[in-house]
């Protein structure tokens, strides 16, 4: 099954820009509600939102949540800096990380062409 | 406290020895798909994998509400396997799990461990499953393919969200029942699960209608396809 390289390149190329418009622009519209495995965590727990942060009232197993090691880093919670109007921005970075360390690992793990 | 931008486990929900235990079996499953990945990974199909992973990263930043006061968001595991094979796959997903407890602090440090075994290799694993099974139907064409996608995506999300109570048995809070814990997570990632379906059968569905041969599941069954012939274009 060959493929011409450059239909090839195109579709990779689409796939790509569909990911970066999803994590840089769609993200934006991303339901900020707790997800399900957070929601069943939450159980019996009140939110109630401080300056500081998050306040868990009463009893639920999120209360033995930890900080993450890394909450102060400067891409946490995919803000920039803190600024959670630029997600976008944390979100196209996201991609290209993954793509790069994925990328990169696979095309070291793949199958080399026998040399003839 | 916990930051309602976190869509994984954070540390400090299961004990330590569970924590522990978990990180080996991420550890020993990784291993084991990074050998088994080698024999799935070509010039053509390694770019097209590093690319899953990267839509697999920017698909989870898209919770969709599922109740009131409740989202969920895709897990990628058989979205994944299905476009290039379980074993790419489930390296895939924990990619994406590690930049996101690395980079954007979502998801505890040591409790990747257990977020890894759920997402990449128990969800991997059983909406594979459910494809390898149903891969007579995908074969028929593209309505079959995007079928059988929506069915091994919902199994992956229940099946990965099992992985959590599993552990949560074995070393969380025993101050909380178990069968509660089950029921509302069980319950709620049935819904998630029709959401995953969605965006995979989409996806899957798309790539198919452009390049079918970039899709892993249709491997071996593209020729006879088109032999067929009569079957609607």
């Amino acid at each position: 099954m060959t493929t011409n390289p450059r239909r090839n390149t195109g579709f990779l190329l689409g796939f790509l820009l569909i990911a970066l418009v999803l994590a840089g622009g769609v993200s934006y519209f991303a339901d900020s509600d707790p997800d399900g495995l957070d929601h069943a965590t939450l159980q019996g727990c009140e939110v109630r939102e401080t300056p500081e942060g998050e306040e868990l009232l009463g009893d639920c197993i999120a209360r033995n949540a930890q900080d993450h090691k890394l909450a102060d880093s400067p891409f946490a919670d995919y803000a920039v800096n803190g600024d959670e109007g630029l997600s976008g921005v944390a979100g196209v970075l996201g991609v290209v990380v993954t793509l790069v360390l994925a990328g990169g690992l696979f095309w070291v793990l793949r199958k080399r062409p026998a040399k003839q | 406290m916990t930051t309602s931008v976190a869509m994984h486990m954070s540390d400090g929900l299961l004990n330590s020895p569970t924590t522990l235990l978990f990180i080996g079996v991420a550890v020993v499953g990784v291993g084991f798909a990074a050998v088994r990945a080698r024999a799935d990974l070509d010039d053509r199909t390694a770019p097209m994998a590093g690319l899953v992973a990267a839509f697999v990263f920017a698909t989870q930043m898209l919770n969709f509400p599922v109740l009131a006061g409740v989202s969920g968001h895709l897990l990628g595991g058989a979205l994944a396997a299905i476009l290039v094979g379980p074993w790419v796959g489930a390296l895939c997903v924990s990619i994406v799990l590690v930049v996101q407890a690395l980079v954007f602090s979502d998801g505890g440090l040591s409790a990747i461990g257990a977020n890894i075994t759920n997402m990449a290799l128990i969800g991997t694993a059983a909406g594979f499953l459910v494809a390898l099974g149903l891969k007579r139907f995908a074969a028929r064409g593209r309505a079959g393919l995007v079928a059988v996608a929506f069915v091994a995506a919902l199994v992956n999300t229940v099946v990965a969200s099992l992985g959590f109570v599993l552990e949560f048995a074995i070393g969380g809070d025993a101050a909380f029942d178990l069968g509660t814990v089950a029921a509302t997570i069980l319950g709620v990632h049935v819904l998630i699960g029709i959401g995953e379906g969605v965006i995979t059968a989409l996806t899957v569905g798309a790539v198919a209608a452009v390049r079918p041969d970039l899709v892993y599941l249709l491997r071996g069954t593209q020729k006879p396809l088109e032999l067929r012939g009569k079957a609607a274009a």
